[in-house]
Protein backbone atom coordinates (compact mmCIF):
# COMPACT_ATOMS: atom_id res chain seq x y z
CA UNK A 1 0.00 0.00 0.00
CA UNK A 2 1.39 3.04 -0.97
CA UNK A 3 0.11 6.70 -0.21
CA UNK A 4 0.93 9.56 -2.14
CA UNK A 5 0.61 13.20 0.17
CA UNK A 6 0.59 16.66 -2.31
CA UNK A 7 2.72 18.87 -1.43
CA UNK A 8 1.45 22.67 -2.31
CA UNK A 9 2.90 25.97 -1.51
CA UNK A 10 1.37 26.53 2.15
CA UNK A 11 0.71 23.04 2.91
CA UNK A 12 2.25 22.64 6.94
CA UNK A 13 -0.29 19.14 7.37
CA UNK A 14 1.72 17.12 4.62
CA UNK A 15 4.57 15.75 6.38
CA UNK A 16 2.24 14.83 9.26
CA UNK A 17 -0.24 13.05 6.69
CA UNK A 18 2.85 11.07 5.73
CA UNK A 19 3.97 10.23 9.12
CA UNK A 20 0.22 8.95 9.62
CA UNK A 21 0.57 6.81 6.27
CA UNK A 22 3.48 5.30 6.97
CA UNK A 23 1.80 3.74 10.25
CA UNK A 24 -0.01 1.60 7.84
CA UNK A 25 1.90 1.53 4.28
CA UNK A 26 4.35 3.26 2.07
CA UNK A 27 3.79 7.24 2.20
CA UNK A 28 5.63 9.36 -0.51
CA UNK A 29 5.36 13.54 -0.49
CA UNK A 30 4.09 14.77 -4.20
CA UNK A 31 4.86 17.78 -5.41
CA UNK A 32 1.87 20.65 -6.75
CA UNK A 33 3.95 21.02 -10.01
CA UNK A 34 4.61 17.27 -10.86
CA UNK A 35 2.25 15.31 -13.03
CA UNK A 36 3.66 12.26 -11.91
CA UNK A 37 1.24 10.12 -8.97
CA UNK A 38 4.26 7.65 -8.37
CA UNK A 39 2.25 4.98 -8.98
CA UNK A 40 0.47 5.28 -5.47
CA UNK A 41 -2.88 3.15 -4.49
CA UNK A 42 -4.10 6.35 -2.43
CA UNK A 43 -3.69 10.20 -2.45
CA UNK A 44 -3.85 12.63 0.48
CA UNK A 45 -5.02 16.15 -0.17
CA UNK A 46 -3.19 17.56 3.17
CA UNK A 47 -4.56 20.51 5.78
CA UNK A 48 -2.70 24.04 5.64
CA UNK A 49 -3.00 27.22 3.33
CA UNK A 50 -2.25 26.05 -0.07
CA UNK A 51 -1.29 29.30 -2.45
CA UNK A 52 -1.79 31.39 1.04
CA UNK A 53 -5.36 30.49 0.24
CA UNK A 54 -5.55 33.46 -1.87
CA UNK A 55 -9.17 34.65 -3.91
CA UNK A 56 -10.72 31.73 -1.83
CA UNK A 57 -9.84 28.54 0.03
CA UNK A 58 -8.68 25.65 -2.20
CA UNK A 59 -9.41 28.20 -5.54
CA UNK A 60 -6.08 28.26 -6.94
CA UNK A 61 -4.52 25.13 -5.62
CA UNK A 62 -7.35 23.08 -7.22
CA UNK A 63 -5.36 24.51 -10.74
CA UNK A 64 -1.88 22.54 -9.67
CA UNK A 65 -0.40 20.64 -12.40
CA UNK A 66 -1.04 18.06 -9.84
CA UNK A 67 -4.10 18.24 -9.57
CA UNK A 68 -5.21 17.31 -12.58
CA UNK A 69 -3.85 13.96 -12.30
CA UNK A 70 -5.38 13.53 -8.93
CA UNK A 71 -9.04 14.27 -10.67
CA UNK A 72 -8.45 11.65 -13.20
CA UNK A 73 -7.34 9.16 -10.24
CA UNK A 74 -10.38 9.74 -8.76
CA UNK A 75 -11.99 9.58 -11.44
CA UNK A 76 -10.65 6.11 -12.35
CA UNK A 77 -11.82 5.04 -8.74
CA UNK A 78 -9.08 5.77 -6.87
CA UNK A 79 -8.82 6.65 -3.15
CA UNK A 80 -8.40 10.41 -2.29
CA UNK A 81 -8.86 11.73 0.85
CA UNK A 82 -8.71 15.28 1.96
CA UNK A 83 -8.35 17.08 4.80
CA UNK A 84 -9.04 20.46 6.27
CA UNK A 85 -7.23 22.89 3.72
CA UNK A 86 -7.14 19.41 1.43
CA UNK A 87 -10.73 19.62 1.31
CA UNK A 88 -11.46 22.35 0.55
CA UNK A 89 -9.48 22.10 -2.58
CA UNK A 90 -11.69 18.97 -3.15
CA UNK A 91 -14.54 20.78 -3.27
CA UNK A 92 -13.28 23.31 -5.64
CA UNK A 93 -12.13 20.67 -7.35
CA UNK A 94 -15.91 19.28 -8.00
CA UNK A 95 -14.58 15.49 -6.83
CA UNK A 96 -16.87 16.61 -4.09
CA UNK A 97 -19.73 18.61 -3.77
CA UNK A 98 -20.66 21.65 -1.70
CA UNK A 99 -17.80 24.06 -0.34
CA UNK A 100 -16.85 25.32 2.83
CA UNK A 101 -17.54 29.01 4.28
CA UNK A 102 -16.27 31.05 7.25
CA UNK A 103 -16.94 29.65 10.75
CA UNK A 104 -19.81 31.37 11.75
CA UNK A 105 -18.74 32.68 14.43
CA UNK A 106 -15.23 34.34 12.67
CA UNK A 107 -13.16 32.50 15.30
CA UNK A 108 -10.08 30.08 14.52
CA UNK A 109 -11.18 27.35 16.35
CA UNK A 110 -8.90 24.50 17.54
CA UNK A 111 -9.80 21.60 19.97
CA UNK A 112 -10.42 17.82 20.09
CA UNK A 113 -13.90 17.18 18.42
CA UNK A 114 -16.24 13.50 18.21
CA UNK A 115 -17.24 13.05 14.88
CA UNK A 116 -19.91 9.98 14.18
CA UNK A 117 -19.35 7.79 11.88
CA UNK A 118 -22.29 8.04 9.41
CA UNK A 119 -21.12 6.31 6.15
CA UNK A 120 -18.61 3.46 7.35
CA UNK A 121 -18.59 2.43 3.30
CA UNK A 122 -16.01 4.63 1.85
CA UNK A 123 -12.62 4.00 1.14
CA UNK A 124 -11.47 5.97 4.18
CA UNK A 125 -13.66 4.67 6.62
CA UNK A 126 -14.34 1.08 5.83
CA UNK A 127 -12.06 0.27 9.20
CA UNK A 128 -14.78 2.22 11.44
CA UNK A 129 -18.66 1.09 12.41
CA UNK A 130 -21.70 2.80 11.69
CA UNK A 131 -22.16 5.07 14.48
CA UNK A 132 -18.46 4.38 16.14
CA UNK A 133 -17.31 8.03 17.77
CA UNK A 134 -13.67 9.16 16.84
CA UNK A 135 -11.90 11.61 18.70
CA UNK A 136 -9.59 13.77 16.16
CA UNK A 137 -8.43 17.55 16.38
CA UNK A 138 -9.66 20.17 14.29
CA UNK A 139 -8.35 23.61 13.80
CA UNK A 140 -9.81 26.01 10.65
CA UNK A 141 -11.56 29.33 10.52
CA UNK A 142 -13.37 28.33 7.17
CA UNK A 143 -15.05 25.06 7.56
CA UNK A 144 -18.72 25.60 7.79
CA UNK A 145 -19.59 23.14 5.56
CA UNK A 146 -22.46 23.70 2.94
CA UNK A 147 -24.12 22.41 -0.17
CA UNK A 148 -27.34 23.74 -2.20
CA UNK A 149 -29.44 19.90 -1.72
CA UNK A 150 -28.87 18.53 1.66
CA UNK A 151 -31.22 16.09 0.99
CA UNK A 152 -30.58 14.74 -1.69
CA UNK A 153 -26.76 14.52 -0.26
CA UNK A 154 -28.30 12.43 2.71
CA UNK A 155 -30.21 9.99 0.52
CA UNK A 156 -27.06 9.36 -1.18
CA UNK A 157 -25.35 8.44 1.81
CA UNK A 158 -22.46 11.13 0.83
CA UNK A 159 -22.65 12.65 4.82
CA UNK A 160 -19.60 10.47 5.98
CA UNK A 161 -18.66 12.13 9.28
CA UNK A 162 -21.53 14.47 11.61
CA UNK A 163 -20.00 16.18 14.64
CA UNK A 164 -21.66 14.46 17.60
CA UNK A 165 -24.04 16.87 19.42
CA UNK A 166 -22.85 19.66 20.89
CA UNK A 167 -19.48 19.53 19.19
CA UNK A 168 -19.97 21.50 15.88
CA UNK A 169 -17.26 24.06 15.95
CA UNK A 170 -18.01 26.04 12.90
CA UNK A 171 -21.80 26.17 12.33
CA UNK A 172 -21.61 23.40 9.55
CA UNK A 173 -24.97 22.69 8.11
CA UNK A 174 -26.69 19.36 9.48
CA UNK A 175 -23.20 19.17 11.89
CA UNK A 176 -21.65 17.58 8.66
CA UNK A 177 -17.68 17.14 9.34
CA UNK A 178 -16.78 14.83 6.49
CA UNK A 179 -18.73 13.95 2.89
CA UNK A 180 -17.68 11.34 -0.03
CA UNK A 181 -18.29 11.61 -3.65
CA UNK A 182 -21.25 9.28 -4.55
CA UNK A 183 -18.96 6.27 -5.45
CA UNK A 184 -17.34 6.98 -1.96
CA UNK A 185 -13.84 6.71 -3.27
CA UNK A 186 -12.94 10.26 -2.50
CA UNK A 187 -13.53 11.53 1.24
CA UNK A 188 -12.88 15.57 3.01
CA UNK A 189 -13.46 16.44 6.15
CA UNK A 190 -12.29 19.30 8.78
CA UNK A 191 -10.94 17.58 11.86
CA UNK A 192 -6.99 16.11 11.36
CA UNK A 193 -7.35 12.17 11.62
CA UNK A 194 -3.57 12.67 11.04
CA UNK A 195 -2.75 14.61 14.16
CA UNK A 196 -4.61 11.48 16.29
CA UNK A 197 -2.84 8.26 15.72
CA UNK A 198 -0.35 8.39 18.51
CA UNK A 199 -2.17 8.29 21.93
CA UNK A 200 1.20 9.73 23.51
CA UNK A 201 0.19 13.26 21.56
CA UNK A 202 -3.06 14.06 22.02
CA UNK A 203 -4.79 11.48 23.86
CA UNK A 204 -6.15 9.65 20.88
CA UNK A 205 -5.24 7.54 17.94
CA UNK A 206 -8.77 7.44 16.09
CA UNK A 207 -7.38 9.17 13.38
CA UNK A 208 -5.38 5.92 12.06
CA UNK A 209 -8.38 4.29 11.22
CA UNK A 210 -8.92 6.39 8.41
CA UNK A 211 -5.41 5.66 7.33
CA UNK A 212 -6.45 1.57 7.85
CA UNK A 213 -9.22 2.01 6.31
CA UNK A 214 -7.37 2.87 2.85
CA UNK A 215 -5.07 -0.44 3.18
CA UNK A 216 -8.00 -2.67 4.08
CA UNK A 217 -9.44 -1.42 0.91
CA UNK A 218 -6.76 -1.80 -1.25
CA UNK A 219 -5.53 -5.85 0.29
CA UNK B 1 -16.04 42.07 -10.82
CA UNK B 2 -17.66 42.33 -7.76
CA UNK B 3 -18.24 39.05 -5.78
CA UNK B 4 -20.75 38.72 -3.08
CA UNK B 5 -21.88 36.10 -0.95
CA UNK B 6 -25.65 34.68 -2.23
CA UNK B 7 -28.46 35.71 -1.06
CA UNK B 8 -29.44 33.51 1.66
CA UNK B 9 -26.26 32.00 2.81
CA UNK B 10 -25.05 33.43 6.02
CA UNK B 11 -22.60 36.14 6.12
CA UNK B 12 -20.49 36.13 9.10
CA UNK B 13 -18.11 38.87 8.19
CA UNK B 14 -21.28 41.11 7.08
CA UNK B 15 -22.95 40.71 10.16
CA UNK B 16 -19.81 41.29 12.33
CA UNK B 17 -19.30 44.58 10.40
CA UNK B 18 -23.14 45.30 10.98
CA UNK B 19 -22.74 44.79 14.70
CA UNK B 20 -19.15 47.06 14.92
CA UNK B 21 -20.87 50.20 13.58
CA UNK B 22 -23.56 50.99 15.85
CA UNK B 23 -20.80 50.66 18.26
CA UNK B 24 -19.18 53.96 16.26
CA UNK B 25 -22.48 55.54 16.39
CA UNK B 26 -23.44 54.98 13.33
CA UNK B 27 -27.11 53.87 13.52
CA UNK B 28 -29.81 52.48 11.53
CA UNK B 29 -27.58 50.18 9.47
CA UNK B 30 -28.86 47.14 8.03
CA UNK B 31 -28.21 44.34 5.25
CA UNK B 32 -23.86 44.52 5.62
CA UNK B 33 -22.65 42.06 3.45
CA UNK B 34 -18.50 41.72 2.55
CA UNK B 35 -17.71 40.84 -0.59
CA UNK B 36 -14.80 41.40 -2.92
CA UNK B 37 -13.85 43.86 -5.72
CA UNK B 38 -11.32 42.55 -8.57
CA UNK B 39 -9.71 44.93 -10.53
CA UNK B 40 -7.77 44.04 -14.33
CA UNK B 41 -7.65 44.94 -17.64
CA UNK B 42 -8.51 42.43 -20.16
CA UNK B 43 -8.84 42.25 -24.37
CA UNK B 44 -11.16 40.72 -24.68
CA UNK B 45 -14.43 41.29 -22.31
CA UNK B 46 -16.52 38.40 -23.25
CA UNK B 47 -14.08 36.24 -21.57
CA UNK B 48 -14.94 37.94 -18.44
CA UNK B 49 -18.10 35.76 -17.29
CA UNK B 50 -16.22 32.62 -18.07
CA UNK B 51 -13.28 33.91 -15.47
CA UNK B 52 -15.62 34.59 -12.95
CA UNK B 53 -17.15 31.27 -13.09
CA UNK B 54 -14.01 29.22 -13.33
CA UNK B 55 -12.07 30.90 -10.49
CA UNK B 56 -12.83 34.77 -9.48
CA UNK B 57 -16.36 33.36 -7.61
CA UNK B 58 -17.55 30.23 -6.57
CA UNK B 59 -21.09 29.98 -8.45
CA UNK B 60 -22.11 27.59 -5.81
CA UNK B 61 -22.00 30.39 -2.72
CA UNK B 62 -21.33 33.52 -4.64
CA UNK B 63 -22.63 35.84 -7.17
CA UNK B 64 -20.97 38.30 -8.99
CA UNK B 65 -21.24 41.30 -11.47
CA UNK B 66 -19.13 42.41 -14.00
CA UNK B 67 -18.79 46.47 -14.07
CA UNK B 68 -16.95 48.00 -17.35
CA UNK B 69 -14.88 50.90 -16.91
Amino acid sequence: MKFGVIRFPGSCDDVDAQLAASRVGEAVLLWHGDRDLQSVDAVIVPGGFSYGDYLRVGAIARFAPVMEEVIAFARDGGPVLGICNGFQVLCEAGLLPGALLPNDHLRFRCRQVTVEVVNADTAFTRACEPGERLSIPCKHTTGRYYAPDLDRLEANRQVVLRYAPGENPNGAARDIAGVCNEAGNVVGLMPHPEHAVDERVGGSADGLKLFASAAVAHA
Amino acid sequence: MLIRPKAGILDPQGIAVERALPALGFSGVSNVHVGRLVELDVEDAEQLDAMCRRLLANPLIEDYEILAA
